[in-house]
């Protein structure tokens, strides 16, 4: 599966309360409802200038902070097609993975802001289109490459009807 | 090969001898959930197909980070957690009871040699008692629910040496801002963190706890301490179930080990809008504030608040600052009454609100306005997090934030704790 789109860059540090302020996350189950503040405290306006299909591409310890998995949700329902990241925090990680939202390590310098990307998941290959550049990509470990091919966690265990890894 | 203190809870959990950077299917000793993520997580059980829980006697829910509900949509996710409790069999602590981590030791559910879950990033908590605990999200603790079990990557471990004594008026609050700000908000991710030494043996349990609650902030997976006679003593007051202590073995193998001196170390305060953005309190001292804030997961228990209580007794705050104290637990709240510790602060002026996470996460209960600052004893400082993201938060230990409390302005302590 090749995913492509456009480049949106964040910092270092960027914490779940600012993927979803605790504003909102408390009120409801409605994850395309919360999409509409994603970032909101980084950048009021940021969930507009989505394309479905485009990257956030962040620097090191993505999702730090609280556990919150609306923050993964939030991101995946406001058509973000994955998340580049130097790091993750690892509970983000875990989240992102078991709801479906690839998430990818990788030497995020090596793309700019606006930058068009093509990310192959399968071969683990980014395509820096705008610069005319191939990224590395740090696999990720076989337990959540088998929970991402069975769809997530929840379709996992409707599979199985538990951990079977 | 020797074991770190992670390497051995998981290895016993999961029937394997396993070692850093592996993958173990672990079984759980017990779940938690929250009013933050519980709902999600009863969606994904139901997503997943779960009928039953794999034993209802290990598992909680607690309601404490919007109690009591300041919102019409936040009382619907109440009463969907209530209505699952009551249909699974399972321990519902409701709006009053406390914060999900002071309740988890306090009511005996978690004891040492322990491998447990929670979906609150502050789970690591527990590591103070010797539990390896772990924060996930909602579609894990589905999972736990279910299953009884949950994989892990077994963490590297990263030890904490810590010599030395704490001086007057430094408390663990101090030592681990320290700590995080030497080692940054990354510091320690993936990895588990062991906190060692004469300093943390000098502690009491309540004390330790602030540390390995503030683990996850220098990125950890699990804030550990070994089980000494105070932990034993603690945990018989607080559980009938039979403990499990795991040391770490002389020949263990660390990631990282670092050294420090805790007679070297003064109170320390968190500057906005990131926790590792660490200062000695000497550089902040005299930052006007308009609101402190005691209580948390972090720092709401019994001695936290005897700490406040005993700078203020007998004073007023000043009429600039609003002083919000949150007891940790119905039951740390009913001590700090029978000892007078809630009518000292009172009397100074605090106004005290429901136990609970309210003020620190910004669902209610003290959220700032514009511009303003607010010195308190919570974990994040991150920009809104409080509910405004045009407030300023600075954290410190319980006794900065009464003396503080008191002028009205960042203060030290040590001009008031003799």
């Amino acid at each position: 599966m090749e995913l492509k789109g456009r480049a949106h860059k964040f910092g270092n540090d960027v914490n779940t309360d600012y993927i979803i302020s605790g504003r909102h996350k408390f009120k409801t189950l409605d994850m395309n409802e919360l999409a509409k503040y994603v970032m909101e405290d980084l950048d009021p306006d940021f969930y507009s200038k989505i394309t479905s299909g485009d990257f956030i591409v962040a620097g090191s310890n993505f999702g730090c902070g609280s556990s919150r998995e609306q923050a993964p949700q939030a991101i995946k329902c406001a058509g973000i097609g994955a998340v580049l990241a130097k790091s993750f925090a690892r509970i983000f990680y875990r989240n992102a993975i078991n709801i479906g939202l690839p998430v990818v390590e990788c030497d995020t310098d090596a793309i700019s802001a606006g930058d068009e990307l093509a990310v192959d998941l399968s071969k683990g290959i980014i395509k820096n289109l705008t610069q005319g550049r191939e990224i590395a990509v740090k696999p990720l470990p076989e337990v959540m490459i088998t929970i991402l091919n069975d769809g997530g966690l929840p379709a996992h265990f409707r599979k199985h009807g538990t951990f079977n890894l | 090969m020797g074991k770190t203190i992670a390497e051995k809870i998981l290895s016993r959990h999961s029937g394997t001898e396993t070692y850093a950077n592996e993958i173990a299917v672990a079984g759980l000793d017990f779940v938690m959930g929250q009013d933050g993520t519980s709902p999600l997580a009863i969606r994904a059980f139901n997503d997943m197909g779960g009928e039953k829980v794999f034993d209802s006697s290990k598992i909680a829910m607690v309601i404490d980070h919007s109690a009591p509900s300041p919102l019409e949509g936040v009382s619907a996710l109440h009463k969907l957690m209530r209505e699952f409790a009551a249909d699974k069999g399972i321990k519902l602590y409701d709006i009053g009871c406390g914060v999900c981590h002071q309740l988890m030791p306090e009511q005996g559910h978690v004891v040492s040699g322990d491998l447990v879950i929670g979906a609150d990033s502050h789970t690591c908590s527990y590591g103070a008692i010797n539990v390896f605990s772990t924060g996930v999200g909602s579609t894990d603790l589905a999972a736990g629910m279910i299953s009884g079990k949950l994989w892990f990557k077994v963490p590297e471990t990263f030890k904490f040496q810590i010599n030395g004594k704490l001086g007057r008026g430094v408390y663990s609050k101090d030592l681990i801002l320290y700590l995080i700000g030497d080692v940054t908000a990354d510091g320690a991710t993936y990895m588990a963190a062991e906190y060692v030494g004469e300093a943390i043996d000098n502690l009491s349990v309540e004390a330790r706890f602030t540390i390995s609650n503030m683990a996850i902030e220098m990125g950890a997976k699990a804030g550990l301490m070994r089980a000494d006679a105070k932990t034993e003593a603690w945990l018989k007051a607080h559980s009938d179930r039979v403990s499990q202590p795991v040391e770490a073995d002389p020949d263990a193998v660390y990631a990282k080990v670092k050294e420090y001196d805790a007679s070297r170390i003064g109170p320390q305060v968190a500057r906005p809008h990131t926790v590792d953005n660490v200062s000695p309190i000497e550089e902040v001292e005299g930052t006007l504030i308009q609101q402190a804030m005691l209580g948390t997961c972090t720092n709401g228990r019994l001695e936290d608040l005897i700490i406040a209580a005993e700078i203020v007794r007998g004073k007023k705050i000043s009429p600039d600052v609003r002083f919000i104290v949150a007891p940790s637990s119905r039951q740390v709240y009913l001590e700090a009454m029978n000892r007078g510790v809630i009518q000292a602060l009172v009397e100074a002026g605090a106004a005290v609100v429901t136990p609970g996470c309210g003020p620190c996460v910004g669902t209610h209960n003290g959220v700032p306005s514009d511009g303003e600052n607010v010195i308190s004893t919570a974990n994040r400082n991150f920009k809104g997090r409080m509910g405004n993201n045009r407030a300023f938060v600075y954290l410190g230990s319980p006794a900065t934030v009464a003396a503080s409390a008191l002028n009205g302005k960042i203060t030290d302590p040590r001009r008031y704790v003799r």
